[in-house]
């Protein structure tokens, strides 16, 4: 029997992976070949999806981006036996894409069949849940502490840090609760975590349960995730079945039980306490801080809150030592981080590396540039509220502190880039009409703020009194910068400044116009 | 307080599948976003007339279930077409001519987003990322993702879901 592996990540699905296994069962129907498709997550590779790969004697080799119309010459050229085609694109692994990443969290995912706990254990599941199990609480929160890790929702807050003040806490319940609410475009690491390896993110959590003394646990998924939230409550159910969930988890003193919640298309629940406020089943309005969610979180008891990817590290973290972890990395970030290279990339895709990479280094030797082959403009780092940076700023290192020196974000990783055609008087509009479309409403700065905002960058683009409203708009960004509640009104200022600061000449084109007149 | 509900249609009274839902989740409150979920999963939209059903049966204010139907984004208030489009409007989308993409979308359909062509047939609605940014631009037709989306491939996109 040969082993053909074709991806199930949405992004495999979107651009026909479905209709490539369809076409594949048929065509070894026909010829009488025995196949056994197996649906992996995505290697990450995702410009050469759907991204097919046969096992042979010498490993997985690939072949790709195969569509369904393919499939006959593929077997023509005996592929399922390793054969030379067109689309071979020799051993996966020896793929420079692969090989020059550091994959820590993204080590199985793409590998393994996401809802196979045989694979995952053959693959080093379970690993750091079974010496979690023989430790007491406080080691756990000293080991996450020695990685060094930080949050990688965006916040880089010490995860460590915030499970000591968890586990510290007197209280009957606790929680722990995962934000799975990936709203910034250009990300997709949560979800190809979820959809591709979900075992993980189980453990991870279940780590955090343990560590703190938390029985209970909630995911929070975006609506927007359909296949991810699919794929993770299916993981659960069959972790508990085999008892790595549940009661007495592989026959401990320890229960830990989680729940999957979904999102209803509201950016602003990937806010922590909005996302509190959406898992009690009310609007999601940010809350003032203090108190902290740490000590007062969900239904008002202490609760861990990390995103997918600070979940997904600690496996890891516990299964090799914080040290180890810690060895990645420069300055206070430690460890790796999969970045997300989106949007107008040749090679768009995840790739897991240290903290120190340059901005270049990812979008020149692992992005190949733009896909429409034009120079590159802007390039936009941490989603909807990252600065937007132009080619000048390519030496940048990603590290938390040295872009928030430069005032931009690392953020959740994601990396968008755009080619010489874009409009960044309009991105920088998009941004407040973003933060106005997606505003809890709760504060003044971001709720009117954002709007307002809208209006001013529509009045300096037309050219009406433009040095003055350049003037008005800077005093409003300081005002939603300082006065908003959370970072959807406070960071939104950061995309329009940096379009203003390293695009002025957008900002000026009427004012041109009329000089020339 | 007990006075006209003057909102409620009652063509589209659906009272016992709020509560059918409502009880698969014991009742909780804390469960009514799954519940507002399934709700429309079952009867395509959230029917002003579930509002009370299910204010009652969670035991909390029918302010409160009104506030989080309109909070979000996600949660419709009136009957979808047969297929709902989502075409993502956000920034990696953007770099990869998703303006254009959107623009083409309304065009074709004949409707802005939020509305539903005239035949019934197709609900086109603006999304904020779909995480499919790599293969951008997308878009989901109920619950597909599609990607490298191009005019052209929008407009045999309609054709199928017509047919």
């Amino acid at each position: 029997m040969i082993k053909v592996y074709v991806p199930k990540d949405s992004a495999a699905r979107a651009v026909g992976a479905d209709e490539v296994a369809d076409a594949i069962v048929a065509e070894a129907a026909a010829r009488k070949i025995d196949v056994k498709i197996i649906r992996n997550g995505s290697r990450g590779l995702l410009w050469l999806e759907p991204f097919v790969e046969v096992e042979t004697a010498k490993g997985r080799v690939a072949f790709a981006p195969v569509e369904a119309g393919d499939v006959k010459s593929l077997f023509d050229s005996k592929f399922h036996e390793g054969g030379k085609h067109k689309l071979s694109l020799g051993l996966t692994e020896e793929l420079p894409y692969l090989k020059n990443q550091e994959r820590l969290t993204f080590a199985r995912c793409g590998i393994t069949d996401p809802l196979s706990l045989d694979d995952y254990i053959s693959h080093g599941g379970f690993v750091g849940l079974k010496k979690a199990l023989t430790m007491k609480g406080a080691e756990i929160v000293a080991e996450v502490t020695t990685s060094g890790l930080r949050g990688r929702g965006g916040a880089g807050f010490p995860t460590g840090i915030k499970w000591k003040t968890v586990h510290d806490a007197k209280a009957e319940q606790k929680y722990v609760c995962c934000n799975a609410d990936e709203g910034d475009s250009g990300t997709f690491a949560d979800r190809m975590v979820m959809e591709g390896d979900p075992f993980m993110l189980i453990e991870g959590m279940t780590i955090a349960g343990i560590a703190v003394g938390a029985n209970k646990g909630f995911i929070y998924i975006r609506s927007e995730y359909p296949d991810a939230i699919r794929v993770m409550k299916d993981a659960i159910r069959i972790a508990t079945t085999a008892k790595w969930l549940g009661q007495n988890i592989q026959g401990s003193a320890h229960s830990f039980s989680l729940e999957v919640r979904r999102g209803a298309g509201a950016y602003i629940c990937g806010e922590e306490t909005s996302m509190l406020e959406s898992l009690e089943g009310k609007r999601g309005m940010v809350r003032a801080k203090p108190p902290i969610p740490a000590l007062i979180g969900l239904f008002g008891k202490p609760t861990v809150i990390n995103n997918v990817l600070s979940f997904a590290a600690v496996p890891y973290i516990l299964a090799e030592g914080g040290k180890a972890y810690e060895n990645y990395g420069m300055g206070r970030s430690r460890g790796t981080l999969p970045f997300q290279l989106a949007g107008n990339f040749k090679q768009g895709g995840l790739v897991e590396k240290a903290f120190g990479i340059t901005l270049g280094q990812l979008i020149n030797d692992f992005g190949g540039g733009t896909a429409t082959g034009k120079p590159l403009r802007a390039v936009q780092v941490g989603g909807p509220l990252g600065a937007y940076l132009p080619a000048s700023q390519l030496n940048l290192q990603m590290d938390y502190e040295a872009f928030a020196a430069n005032g931009a974000m690392v953020g959740h990783g994601g990396v968008v880039v755009f080619d010489d055609s874009a409009d960044m008087a309009a991105q920088a509009r998009f941004a407040m009409e973003f933060c106005a479309i997606e505003s809890c409403g709760k504060c003044t700065p971001c709720r009117i703020g954002s709007t307002r905002g809208v209006e001013v960058i529509d009045k300096i683009v037309a050219g009406i009194a433009r040095d003055e409203n350049l003037s008005l708009l800077d005093d409003l960004c300081q005002t939603m910068t300082d006065g908003s509640l959370c970072a959807m009104g406070g960071l939104t200022p950061m995309p329009v400044q940096s379009a203003i600061k390293y695009f002025p000449e957008d900002f000026d084109r009427p004012a041109k116009m009329q000089a020339a007149e | 307080m007990r006075g006209k509900h003057t909102l409620i249609d009652v063509r589209v009274t659906k009272p016992d599948a709020a509560s059918v839902i409502a009880s698969r989740y014991d009742n909780k409150p804390d469960a009514l976003l799954e519940i507002l979920h399934d709700l429309q999963h079952e009867v395509g939209h959230v029917p002003e007339a579930a509002l009370p059903v299910l204010a009652k049966a969670l035991n909390i204010s029918r302010a409160e279930v009104h506030g989080v139907v309109s909070f979000y984004h996600e949660f419709r208030r009136k009957p979808a077409g047969r297929h709902v489009v989502k075409v993502c409007r956000a920034e990696a989308c953007q770099s990869m001519k998703g303006n254009e993409l959107a623009e083409a979308a309304q065009k074709s359909l004949k409707v802005k987003f939020g509305e539903t062509t005239s035949d019934g047939a197709i609900t086109l609605e603006a999304v904020y990322c779909l995480g499919l940014c790599a293969t951008s631009p997308s878009l989901l037709v109920d619950e597909r993702p599609m990607g490298r989306m191009t005019p052209q491939k929008f407009e045999a996109l309609v054709k199928e879901l017509a047919s």
